[in-house]
């Protein structure tokens, strides 16, 4: 009910565009760094890993094809979006928590302000908008650091790398990855701000509402991909 | 005399503890009206329940004549903006500058013009000595001052009535006294009129012309102040025997 009222207040004005604007830059800029190292990270470790593997088959030629699929269709957009859970969701989670034991959200509501629209809707909408442009910036690093880790090992020029990715990539894989990431964004914001919206017992609620929040939509983000995945493949076979 | 609030045969529990039973009270238009009690009798609870955050398991809650209960939620805004809520705790968004607190009833309900919107943000600061505080966030500011800007953000928007929660608790005697007389100083300037919930003798003494007492639930004394001072009921002179002997100790000191 929590998760559908939104799309009954999402189109009714007025538009909370300044604080969809300033939430999208905080989470972003809340973000960044630790997507930019688990970027780097995802591919450097894939390449290493994958590389002895597909050695055994002969099949080295095909590392950049393979780290770019994975990284682009699923490691990219579901490990962004669960470090942006565990980022995010739970600062959601804590921030309305904390408003609604201080009486914050009691004192907007008796002032004849909707505190759902001004706080939850503005917030879903920024972490759905944001999670995709993050996942893409992921994306990139991840394909920046599998370089690295083939340079290292093979010399591979930077050139041939990337004609390697895109020669394999079509996009119909793309797509797919950053969709499925307005859903894990959407699940992030909801799941947060119902947490934190529906906070009791104090200060010790907050806390609960805060790590129930990362657990919560932690796990739907990967209950959710795998219905995706199924449907992607469902739809693209 | 308009009657503002009724309450008719109120009741209320939360799962099975009563925290009002059959409680009926009429606030007239300018009356100031201190409702005492002690923890848990449901005086926060009543207020709530007359601004529409709450409603009554029986009963009816009217205000100038028209049920707050079972409204669309667009109706109840509008008669909630014809009321003001002080809370315990101030309330004050963290997020925001004291400016901003200020402004934000007013750019949110209201189509003021930026000039009109400033100028009504300096007056109400002026009315709670807090000028300076303008560009503060909440964080940085004292009990006191915080009471002060929650005052300040409840007048802002010129209600007809104003609703206290506990407006003195965990402040020392003198905050005490200097928040209560600014809290009359506004009461008459702005003709409003007021419900005040307090356990504390010298506020109410302050605000308030007329005094409710609650014990579980149910209404045991209304009258004035000093009538019930001067009350032979048993357990309104414990309530109030500590009150008044610490009063009187501090006005000999």
């Amino acid at each position: 009910m929590f998760s559908l009222r939104f799309f009954k207040e999402v189109f009714i004005p007025p538009y909370e565009f300044g604080e969809i604007k300033k939430h999208m830059e905080e989470l972003g800029i809340k973000t960044m760094p630790i997507v930019s190292v688990t970027g780097i990270i995802i591919g450097l470790v894939l390449a290493m890993q994958s590389q002895p593997v597909l050695a055994r088959f002969g099949a080295e030629s095909f590392l950049p094809t393979m780290v770019s699929l994975s990284v682009i269709r699923e490691l990219g957009p579901v490990l962004t979006a669960l470090i942006f859970a565990g980022r995010v969701s739970s600062g959601i989670g804590a921030e309305l928590g904390s408003m609604r034991v201080t009486e914050q959200i009691d004192a907007m509501e008796v002032s004849a302000i909707n505190p759902y629209k001004y706080l939850v809707v503005s917030r879903i909408l920024a972490c759905t908008l944001i999670l995709p442009i993050l996942t893409l910036y992921v994306n990139l690093l991840a394909l920046i650091g599998a370089y690295f880790a083939i340079l290292l090992s093979d010399g591979m020029n930077w050139q041939l790398y990337i004609d390697s990715v895109f020669k394999s990539l079509e996009f119909a894989d793309l797509i797919p990855g950053i969709l499925k990431t307005f859903f894990f964004g959407f699940i992030v914001g909801s799941v947060g701000s119902y947490k934190g919206y529906n906070t009791t017992s104090g200060t010790v609620g907050v806390g609960r509402a805060s790590t129930s929040a990362v657990v919560l939509s932690s796990l739907l983000i990967l209950l959710v991909d795998m219905i995706l995945v199924k449907v992607t493949v469902w739809l693209w076979t | 005399m308009d009657v503002v609030v009724e309450v008719e045969n109120v009741s209320k529990a939360f799962d099975s503890n009563v925290v009002l039973e059959d409680l009926s009270l009429k606030i007239e238009e300018g009356e100031n009206v201190t409702i005492f009690g002690r923890s848990g009798t449901g005086k926060s609870v009543l207020l709530k329940c007359i601004v529409g955050l709450l409603e009554p398991d029986i009963g009816d809650i009217k205000f100038y004549g028209h049920s707050v209960l079972n409204k669309p939620i667009n109706e109840l805004n509008e008669m909630r903006k014809e009321i003001g809520f002080l809370f315990q705790s101030a309330a004050l968004y963290d997020s925001m500058t004291v400016r901003e607190n200020l402004e934000f009833p007013l750019r949110r309900i209201f189509n003021f013009s930026d000039e009109e919107i400033n100028q009504k943000v300096v007056t109400v600061l002026e009315q709670v000595g807090l000028e300076k505080a303008i560009d503060e966030m909440p964080a940085s500011l004292s009990g006191g001052m915080k009471k002060r800007i929650g005052l300040a953000r409840t007048i802002i928007t010129k209600p007809k009535l104003i609703l206290y929660d506990e407006p003195t608790t965990g402040l020392d005697p003198i905050t005490t006294k200097e928040i209560s007389l600014l809290i009359t100083t506004l009461q008459k300037e702005l003709k409003t009129t007021s419900i005040v919930v307090t356990h504390d003798i010298l506020c109410a003494r302050i605000v308030s012309d007329r005094a409710v007492v609650l014990k579980d639930g149910k209404l045991r004394f209304e009258g004035e102040i000093e009538n019930l001072l001067k009350s032979d009921d048993i357990f309104l002179r414990n309530f109030f025997s500590d009150q008044i002997i610490e009063e009187n100790r501090s006005n000999n000191g």
